[in-house]
C-alpha cells in the first residue's frame, strides 16, 4: 500500500547540511500496523513528515521514492498532496493541545476537515462531526461539540485529534508519539481505541514511538531506527526475545520490564556489580497530616488531603500517581518551595513546615534537602553554562570561591559522568541526558541528606533513562542519600525504590514495600495503574547461539550496503 | 556572575566570536552597526572636527545654498548648516540615550516587581502604567516644562516617563512566564533570595526582546526630543538641535531655501533608521541560544 524506497531527507542548517534520514526502505501493507521505534534524533518523525510532505523549512527529500497506492508522494503536485493529506493519509500528532486550535470549538475543527475534503456540506457537517466524535467513543458528543480544547482533559483532546484524523476515513494513519505526555491509564485507553478503530476500518497505520514496550504491544511489525537508518525490522516478539542488532538489543535491555533490575537496563558490557545499599530504620523525614489548600475560583481546592508517611535514612521511597494527584505539590512542600496549609514535616528531628518557604533559603538545612527537577531543559537557565549552573549552589550555600569551587565542579562532573569539555556549554548545546546530568550534579553539589527526584527521566530516551537511573542508584550508594522518587511510571519506580506510596486525588491510597505493591496490589487504583503499563513480550532466556550471531553480522552487512 | 573566575575567559572569547558571527550572518546588522558607529563618532569628535563654529553668525553670508564652502548651505543668520547638523548629534543622542536608560532601568524594576510578586502590587502598578500610557507625550512635556522649567533634563524626564510603561509591560510579561520555571526553583534551592533570583536568573532572560524595544525606542526618543524642540519646548535656540533646526528652517521652505530644513531632517531620519535596524542584531547578540 505504501512503499518507501531508499528515502533520504536532508536539512540545510547553519552548520551545513545534515542528513536526517539516510536511505531507508520499508513497506506498509493493507491492514497492518507498523511500528517505527527509535530514540530522539533517529529520524523517525522526519520520515513521517517527509511522507506527508510537511517537512520544516530547510528540509528536502534528497533521494528515494515513496509511493502510496500508485501516487508518487515525492513528486506529486502540492494540490494533489493537499487532497491526499487527511483523506488518504492522516496524522495524529504528539501534543494534542498544540495540535488543536485553542480558540475554536472542537466540533468546528472536525467540520473543517470534513468540508475541506468535500465530505460534508454546510447542512450535514454538524451531524457528521458528532458522528466522528462518537466513533472515537466520546460520551455525550453532541454537548462536547461546543467545547473548547482547554475545557477538555489531555486524553479527551487526543480523542478529538483522532476524530479529526479519522473523519474522512483515511486509509493510512500515521500516529507520531500519540500518547507521550498522557497518563498511563489514559495512554492505554487511547491506544486501545486507536487500535480497535484501525482494525474495524481495515486501515493501515504507522505508529511512531520511542517506547519499545508500547510498540511491541500494539504493532504487527517493528522497524528500529537509529541515526536515520533502519537497523532492524521484524516481528515484535522476535525483536524482543532475540534482538539481532546491537542497538535494538540495547533498546530492549533499557526498556523497564517485570523482573529486570536497574543494572539489567544497561548493555551487558556496562553492567557493574549491584551497589550495596543499606537503608537504616531511623527516619530522616516524617510527614504528618500534610494538607495543601489552594484558593480556587469555585471555593478552596484541596490538592493534598492530610497525608502521612516516613522516609528512613538511606531509603528510596517512590511516590506514584497520575497528573493532578498532588504528588508534585507534595514534593514542592517537602523541598520547602511551597508552604503547607497544615501538617508537619519533621526533618532530622525538627519541624521544617513551620519555617516559611521564603525564609528557608537562609536556613542552615537548605543544603540538606535538594531536588532534581522533572524537565532538565526547563530547570537549566538558558543563559548559564553547565559550569555556572553547577557553581550556583556552591557559591551561594557552600561559600566556595575560585580554585576550590572549580575543583569541586570538576569533581562533580566526574561523579555524574559529564565530560569536562562540556562544562562550558550552554544548555541548548547539550543533549537531554547531559542536561539531566548537569541537574543531578547541581542537586548533589552540597552533599544533601535528602534528595527529591521529580520524574528525572520522564523526558529522556530509554537508553539514557537507563544510564541516569543507574547513576542515581550509584550516587545513593556512594553518598548515602535518601530519595523520594516521584513518578507516574510504576515500572521505573520499582527499579529504584524500596518502598512505594500510591497517591490519588490528594490522598495516599496504598503504601508498602515496592515488591509487595507490584506483585500483590490491594487497591483498585494501584491495580489499574499496573495493568495500564505497556507489557513488552517476555524476554527469552538468553542462551549464547553462535548461528544467530552470524546472521546478525550478515544482516548488518546487507543493511550497510543498502545505506551507503 | 559578578566575580571573575578562570571560566570567564573562554566565555568572553565566545561572546566576541558570537558577535562576529551575528554581524557576518546578517549584512543588514553589519550596515546598522556601521551607521551607529558613524553617529557615535560624530557625537564624540564632531564638535572638534566641524569646519565652522556652529553658533558663529555671519550676516553677509546668510541663506547661501549648498556649496563647496558650506556643504549644507547657511541659515538665515549665516551659520553653517553642516557644522550645526553634526554638532547637534551629541545633544540628540544624549537626550535619547539618557531617556531610554532611565525608562529601561525604572521600567525593568517595576516590571520585575509586578511580574514576580504579582497580586495587588501588580494590579496597582499596571493601572498606573495604563494611566501614563494614556497621557499624550506633548501634554505631559508641557506640564513638566511649565512646572520645572525649559531644560534638556526635563525633556529627558518627560520622554523617559512616556516610554517607561512599554519596558515595564515587556519585563512583566517575560518575568511572569519564568516565575515558576525549573531553573528559578533550582536557584531558590541553591539558597538564593527572591531578589537575587530575579536579578541573576530571570531578568537576563528578558534581555533579548528588551534589546529590540531599546533600539526602537532610541529612534523614537530622538524623534520625540526633536518634536518637542520643534514646538518650542525643551532645547531653545540658538543651541544646535535637529528639531529646532527643522522648525526654524520650515519657515524658509516656502521661499525656496530648502536646505535649512532638509539636512537636519535627513540626519534625524538617518539616526532613527539606524536604531530601528539595530534591534534584531542586538537581540541576536544577547541571546545565547542563537549560538551554535
Amino acid at each position: 500500500m505504501l512503499t518507501v524506497k531508499d528515502l533520504s531527507v536532508m536539512f540545510q542548517t547553519r552548520r551545513g547540511a545534515v542528513d536526517a534520514v539516510r536511505g531507508i526502505s520499508f513497506e506498509v501493507s493493507k491492514g497492518e500496523i507498523l511500528g517505527i521505534v527509535g530514540e530522539s534524533g533517529s529520524g523517525k518523525s522526519v520520515t513521517s513528515y517527509a511522507l506527508m510532505r510537511i517537512l520544516d523549512i530547510g528540509g528536502t527529500i534528497k533521494a528515494g521514492e515513496a509511493t502510496y497506492s500508485g501516487v508518487d508522494l515525492r513528486r506529486a503536485a502540492e494540490r494533489d498532496m493537499r487532497d491526499i493529506r487527511g483523506r488518504e493519509i492522516s496524522m495524529i500528532f504528539q501534543n494534542p493541545r498544540a495540535a488543536l486550535n485553542p480558540i475554536r470549538k472542537v466540533g468546528h475543527q472536525i467540520e473543517d476537515v470534513l468540508r475541506q475534503h468535500a465530505q460534508a456540506t454546510r447542512y450535514d457537517a454538524r451531524r457528521k462531526a458528532i458522528a466522528a466524535m462518537e466513533a472515537v467513543k466520546i460520551n455525550d458528543a453532541a454537548n462536547r461539540y461546543d467545547a473548547y480544547p482547554f475545557e477538555l482533559s489531555g486524553g479527551m483532546c487526543q480523542r478529538i485529534v483522532c476524530a479529526i484524523a479519522l473523519a474522512c476515513n483515511p486509509r493510512l494513519l500515521i500516529a507520531d508519539e500519540p500518547t507521550t505526555g498522557l497518563d498511563i491509564t489514559t495512554q492505554k485507553a487511547v491506544m486501545d481505541l486507536v487500535r480497535d478503530l484501525i482494525r474495524e476500518r481495515n486501515m493501515s497505520s504507522i505508529l511512531i514511538t520511542h517506547d519499545l514496550g508500547l510498540a511491541a504491544q500494539y504493532c504487527d511489525r517493528l522497524l528500529v531506527m537509529k541515526d536515520g537508518r533502519i537497523v532492524e525490522q521484524g516481528d515484535p516478539t522476535q525483536i524482543f526475545s532475540q534482538p539481532q542488532h546491537s542497538y535494538s538489543r540495547k533498546l530492549v535491555d533499557a526498556t523497564p520490564r517485570t523482573g529486570a533490575s536497574v543494572r539489567d537496563l544497561l548493555p551487558k558490557d556496562m553492567r557493574a556489580a549491584a551497589p550495596v545499599l543499606n537503608p537504616s530504620s531511623a527516619p530522616i523525614l516524617e510527614v504528618r497530616n500534610l494538607v495543601k489548600t489552594y484558593a480556587g475560583k469555585s471555593g478552596p481546592v484541596q490538592a493534598v488531603k492530610g497525608i502521612s508517611f516516613k522516609i528512613n535514612r538511606g531509603q528510596c521511597v517512590g511516590l506514584v500517581g497520575e497528573s493532578g494527584c498532588g504528588k508534585s505539590t507534595t514534593s514542592e512542600m517537602l523541598v520547602r518551595l511551597m508552604d503547607a496549609t497544615a501538617g508537619q514535616i519533621v526533618f532530622d528531628g525538627g519541624d521544617i513546615a513551620k519555617i516559611p518557604a521564603r525564609a528557608f533559603a537562609k536556613d542552615p538545612r537548605r543544603a540538606d534537602i535538594q531536588m532534581v527537577f522533572q524537565d532538565a531543559t526547563d530547570s537549566l537557565n538558558p543563559r548559564y553554562t553547565a559550569r555556572q549552573t553547577i557553581a550556583e549552589p556552591l557559591r551561594r550555600l557552600g561559600k566556595m570561591r575560585g580554585r576550590a569551587r572549580s575543583a569541586r565542579i570538576e569533581e562533580l562532573a566526574g561523579l555524574v559522568g559529564l565530560p569536562l569539555s562540556l562544562l562550558d556549554r550552554f544548555p541548548h548545546q547539550l543533549s537531554g541526558g547531559q542536561k539531566a546530568r548537569v541537574g543531578i550534579a547541581r542537586a548533589v553539589a552540597l552533599e544533601p541528606k535528602f534528595l527529591i527526584l521529580d520524574e528525572p527521566t520522564a523526558a529522556l530516551d530509554v537508553s539514557i533513562q537507563a544510564l541516569v537511573l543507574n547513576l542515581l542508584v550509584d550516587l545513593r550508594a556512594k553518598l548515602g542519600l535518601s530519595y523520594l522518587f516521584v513518578s507516574h511510571d510504576l515500572h521505573v519506580v520499582r527499579l529504584l525504590c524500596d518502598h512505594v506510596i500510591v497517591m490519588k486525588d490528594g490522598q495516599i491510597v496504598e503504601q508498602g514495600p515496592a515488591q509487595q505493591i507490584m506483585v500483590n496490589p490491594q487497591d483498585d487504583y494501584t491495580k489499574s495503574l499496573i495493568a495500564a503499563a505497556p507489557k513488552p513480550p517476555e524476554r527469552a532466556i538468553e542462551i549464547p547461539r553462535p548461528e544467530l550471531e552470524k546472521t546478525h553480522v550478515e544482516q548488518t552487512a546487507i543493511h550497510d550496503k543498502r545505506a551507503s | 556572575m559578578t566575580d571573575t573566575t578562570p571560566t570567564d575567559l573562554p566565555r568572553q572569547k565566545g561572546q566576541m566570536g558570537h558577535i562576529i558571527y551575528v554581524l557576518r550572518a546578517n549584512p543588514v546588522t553589519l550596515i546598522a552597526f556601521g551607521m551607529f558607529a558613524f553617529l557615535i563618532l560624530s557625537a564624540v569628535f564632531g564638535p572638534a572636527l566641524v569646519p565652522y563654529d556652529p553658533l558663529a553668525t555671519n550676516a553677509s553670508n546668510a541663506l547661501q545654498p549648498p556649496s563647496w564652502a558650506h556643504w549644507f548651505g547657511t541659515d538665515q543668520i549665516g551659520r553653517d548648516v553642516f557644522s550645526r547638523v553634526i554638532v547637534a548629534t551629541r545633544l540628540d543622542l544624549t537626550i535619547s540615550v539618557a531617556a531610554v536608560t532611565i525608562s529601561f532601568v525604572v521600567g525593568s524594576v517595576l516590571g520585575c516587581i509586578a511580574g514576580y510578586w504579582g497580586g495587588w502590587l501588580d494590579i496597582i502598578l499596571n493601572r498606573c502604567l495604563d494611566t501614563i500610557m494614556a497621557f499624550p507625550l506633548f501634554v505631559l512635556a508641557m506640564g513638566i516644562v511649565a512646572a520645572l522649567g525649559n531644560t534638556v533634563e526635563n525633556i529627558i524626564y518627560a520622554t523617559a516617563i512616556i516610554n517607561m510603561p512599554f519596558y515595564a509591560r515587556l519585563v512583566r510579561a517575560e518575568v511572569n512566564i519564568r516565575r515558576d520555571a525549573g531553573f528559578v526553583r533550582a536557584a531558590k534551592l541553591a539558597g538564593s533570595s527572591d531578589v537575587r533570583v530575579l536579578a541573576t536568573q530571570i531578568f537576563p532572560n528578558a534581555l533579548p526582546p528588551m534589546m529590540v524595544q531599546v533600539s526602537l525606542n532610541l529612534g523614537w526618543a530622538i524623534l520625540n526630543a526633536a518634536g518637542l524642540s520643534f514646538i518650542g519646548l525643551g532645547v531653545s535656540p540658538p543651541t544646535a538641535e535637529w528639531g529646532i533646526m527643522v522648525a526654524e528652517g520650515a519657515n524658509f521652505i516656502v521661499s525656496g531655501e530648502w536646505w535649512l530644513a532638509l539636512f537636519p531632517g535627513l540626519w534625524l531620519m538617518f539616526a532613527v533608521f539606524t536604531f530601528n535596524l539595530l534591534g534584531d542584531g542586538l537581540r541576536d547578540i544577547v541571546d545565547p541560544r542563537k549560538r551554535t
